[in-house]
């Protein structure tokens, strides 16, 4: 079971492959979509990788409350096997 | 049990191979700036979501049984096939105006084909391949000489203009393809299934306008396509190296890239065509197809000889895939 920063720094992986952001400006505080500029396809990219790295389910409805790296930092916590 | 119950049964060719393709699309170019005076959108942002940067639109009075004459009748021309030698015609499509009559009888008629066998086939975006995997059976087994599959589709009767997620994807258009039999056989088997499950992620709103979960059927398809993809490349005894180009239902360009990227993972070689007639034709549904393939052939980015997987997916939900050879 990873803790937080290493959720944190897989998730910054994912971020930077699928929308090219770099890892070090993926941080808990920031908004997906108003501070990273990732669009609403790019975070159904990222919640499928985030899926197979942490072998979490993301769906949908789910995915539209994570508005910061840190909410989904905190869901993949609490919902990771 | 006695002989009348023992039927004479028919037997088609070994194998079966397109003759030809055709397609039309209306005069009416409609670009991303031309849909900012109608909706608040931009080209920017109609670019990064599904790469389109113009599409075609239909006047009031061009119908989807025009566009569907007028691309049968090329494929045919591109054949050289006579109306007379076609005995069926299939039309995949999903936005005729009324479920009677059907427009394939009609366009066969116009055509100059003889009382074909003639039926619509509504399996949305997936039509076009499966209309070509029964054409190829039909012929296989005898119940068809020479088919003419046309996928053809009026969209933006059905696009809400006050939906702008929707509004900027869809197009009108038709491709075709006229199938024969072959010695050597260059259709491969169709690899179908549906997903009845999902049935509410597209559909048409109040009977008329199509609405999509965007993000859903992205999700959908950008994970379960591609797999389908290689099982129809298996099916025809194929590997990833061996496909030339790379056709998907012209759905969204970052789809197709995401598609194509599973395909080069899975051994395609470098120099691997991807169709992206999407750009400059939209999403015309069954038709995306057919009319990617003739305008690639008419650009001269394939060539007689190569080897075509396509991949075609959508409303229902339906997906159906096909590997084969380009006239």
């Amino acid at each position: 079971m990873a803790d937080n920063a290493e959720i944190l720094a897989g998730l910054a992986e994912i971020v930077e492959e699928v929308a090219g952001v770099a890892q070090d400006d993926v941080t808990a505080e920031k908004s997906f979509v108003d501070d990273l500029d990732i669009d609403s396809l790019s975070m159904v990219e990222i919640a499928v990788q985030a899926e197979d790295k942490f072998g979490v389910k993301i769906p949908d409805d789910e995915l539209a409350n994570l508005k910061t790296v840190g909410d989904a930092v905190n869901y993949v916590s609490a919902n990771a096997k | 049990m006695t002989d009348r119950h023992r039927l004479r049964q028919t037997t088609g060719a070994a194998g079966t191979r397109i003759l030809g393709f055709g397609s039309h699309q209306p005069d009416k170019v409609v670009t991303n700036d031309d849909l900012s005076e109608l909706m608040d959108t931009n080209d920017q942002w109609i670019r990064d979501r599904v790469g389109i940067i113009e599409r075609r639109f239909a006047e009031k009075d061009e119908l989807l049984v025009d566009f569907a004459v007028a691309a049968g009748t090329a494929a045919l021309a591109d054949a050289g096939v006579e109306p007379s030698e076609v005995d069926t015609v299939i039309l995949p499509n999903c936005t005729m105006p009324s479920q009677i009559p059907n427009a394939a009888a009609q366009v066969a008629a116009r055509i100059g084909i003889t009382s074909p066998g003639a039926f619509d086939l509504n399996a949305a975006c997936a039509g076009f391949c499966y209309g070509l995997g029964l054409a190829s059976d039909l012929i296989r087994v005898g119940s068809a000489r020479k088919v003419l599959v046309i996928g053809a589709e009026k969209l933006t009767d059905s696009i809400d203009p006050t939906d702008r997620a929707n509004a900027i994807i869809f197009a009108d258009g038709a491709g075709a393809a006229v199938v024969g039999a072959a010695d050597e056989p260059s259709i491969g088997p169709v690899v179908w299934g549906s997903a009845g499950d999902l049935v509410d992620l597209i559909y048409m709103r109040e009977h008329k306008y199509i609405y999509q979960e965007g993000q859903s059927v992205f999700r959908w398809a950008t994970t379960q396509i591609a797999p389908i993809a290689l099982r129809a490349l298996e099916a025809a005894g194929l590997q990833a190296s061996d496909v030339d180009v790379l056709v998907p239902h012209q759905a969204n360009l970052r789809i197709v890239e995401s598609i194509a990227k599973k395909l080069r993972a899975a051994g395609a070689r470098e120099d691997l065509v991807v169709a992206d007639d999407i750009k400059y034709s939209g999403n015309t549904s069954s038709a995306s197809i057919p009319l990617a393939l003739d305008h690639m052939r008419k650009a001269g980015t394939v060539k007689p000889g190569d080897v075509v997987l396509a991949v075609g997916f959508g409303a229902g939900l339906s997906y159906a895939g096909q590997v084969f050879v380009l006239p």
